[in-house]
């Protein structure tokens, strides 16, 4: 049987003063999972920081979900891409060593 | 130290309502914001700027002594204090300073802090992430076949790392919270250090996979053999098929590199030989090769 670490998610909501809502509502958009054990919903604690970056994105960027879950969707893209970079210079660099 | 022109960072005239400055502060912080701009140096100065910029200008009281004292803002106080309405009209008595030199990344943060630090009034102020720290590690490629644990400092504080075999050249991990502290109680910053391995003469690295050449001479290239060759993980006995030609590879099955994060797992090591043909045949072995040759015919 495996062990996951779960974080309640009422206690960060009213860590991060969000009303429950807003967890719910990144639910629906697929931008965050949720586990729900005995009525109570928790969130795997992987997910905290992609959750606490979203919320930074809404907060300080009043950006809303829609434009959240676009650039959930570019911010992986990127990620794609610059691990792309990274192994094609580092095969670039195979042949930049022959004499 | 030179002057920063917080109307041109943000890209607003002088005359900016407080609406116009407000629209422009947050046009630029979707653009530069740290979250939307991962491991961007440049976007997390800029970043920087644009908030230290919309501190000053979205306040009416610290616009004020911006726009009137110009470069001079620091003795602003002072300069009202003694009853003098600008900088041409004589020096604080602090003594005379002058404002050149580089103004570096470092230097932003004082000039801000130094202008505003002790003037308490916080309530139009937002909360925002610290900047995040940027560091590089230089290992050699053998130093991340395992993983391996390394303390390193950073702004005088000791960090204990765990770096997980099997880490690529140009990677970078995140260190949460170990960035600068957060803007007006925002979370601290993070740290991000970048791996610089360097080239190993003897294996190339392509993903999980590993290259290395292997000299044979001709007989055993001829007629076969068992050599030894290294490996990452030791020595391997490696039997060389009869008739094997300069340039073939073999590949050994999971001799490679660790997966990143799932150590259990390995990729290839493939083996190119090399047929070194001998120069300095004897005359006896010239003989026994024109007979070889010969036989050919």
């Amino acid at each position: 049987m495996t062990e996951e670490n779960l974080i309640s998610a009422h206690e960060f909501c009213v860590y991060h003063n969000i009303g429950h809502s807003f967890i719910l509502h990144l639910k629906e958009y697929g931008l965050v999972e949720t586990i729900t054990l005995e009525q109570i919903d928790y969130i795997p604690s992987e997910q905290i920081e992609k959750l606490e970056r979203i919320l930074r994105i809404h907060r300080e960027l009043e950006i809303n979900l829609e434009g959240i879950d676009t650039i959930d969707h570019m911010l992986q893209r990127v990620d794609l891409l610059q691990q792309e970079v990274i192994q094609l210079k580092n095969r670039l660099r195979l042949y930049e060593d022959i004499d | 130290m030179a002057f920063v022109d917080y109307y041109q960072i943000l890209g607003i005239g002088k005359n900016a309502t407080e609406k116009e400055v407000k629209n422009a502060y947050r046009k630029q912080a979707r653009k530069f914001h740290p979250d939307v701009n991962p491991n961007d140096k440049d976007a997390q100065k800029k970043f920087q700027e644009i908030n230290e910029a919309n501190e000053v200008l979205s306040d009416p009281a610290k616009r004020k002594k911006y726009d009137q004292y110009g470069k001079d803002w620091k003795h602003a106080d002072q300069y009202e204090a003694a009853g003098q309405r600008g900088p041409g009209a004589g020096r604080p008595s602090g003594g005379q300073q002058t404002y050149s030199g580089n103004f570096g990344e470092s230097d932003f943060s004082d000039f801000f802090s130094s202008m505003f630090g002790g003037s308490g009034r916080q309530s139009r102020q937002s909360s925002f992430k610290g900047q995040d720290f940027n560091a590089e590690l230089r290992l050699s490629l053998r130093d991340v076949y395992t993983t391996q644990k390394q303390t390193i400092t950073v702004n005088g504080k000791n960090i204990r790392l765990t770096i997980p075999a099997g880490i690529e050249n140009g990677q970078t991990i995140k260190i949460k919270g170990h960035g600068a502290a957060g803007i007006n109680g925002g979370p601290s910053g993070d740290l991000f250090i970048s791996f610089s391995i360097a080239n190993d003469p003897e294996f190339k690295r392509v993903g999980n996979d590993l290259f290395k050449n292997t000299e044979i001479d001709l007989y055993t290239a001829i007629l076969g053999g068992e050599i030894q060759i290294d490996t990452l993980s030791g020595k391997v006995k490696l039997q060389v098929k009869p008739g094997t030609q300069n340039g073939s590879k073999v590949k050994l099955k999971g001799k490679g590199f660790p997966v990143y994060k799932n150590e259990s797992q390995f990729g290839d090591l493939f083996i190119t030989y090399s047929v070194i043909i001998p120069t300095d045949l004897s005359e006896k072995e010239k003989e026994l090769f024109i007979e070889l040759s010969q036989l050919r015919k």
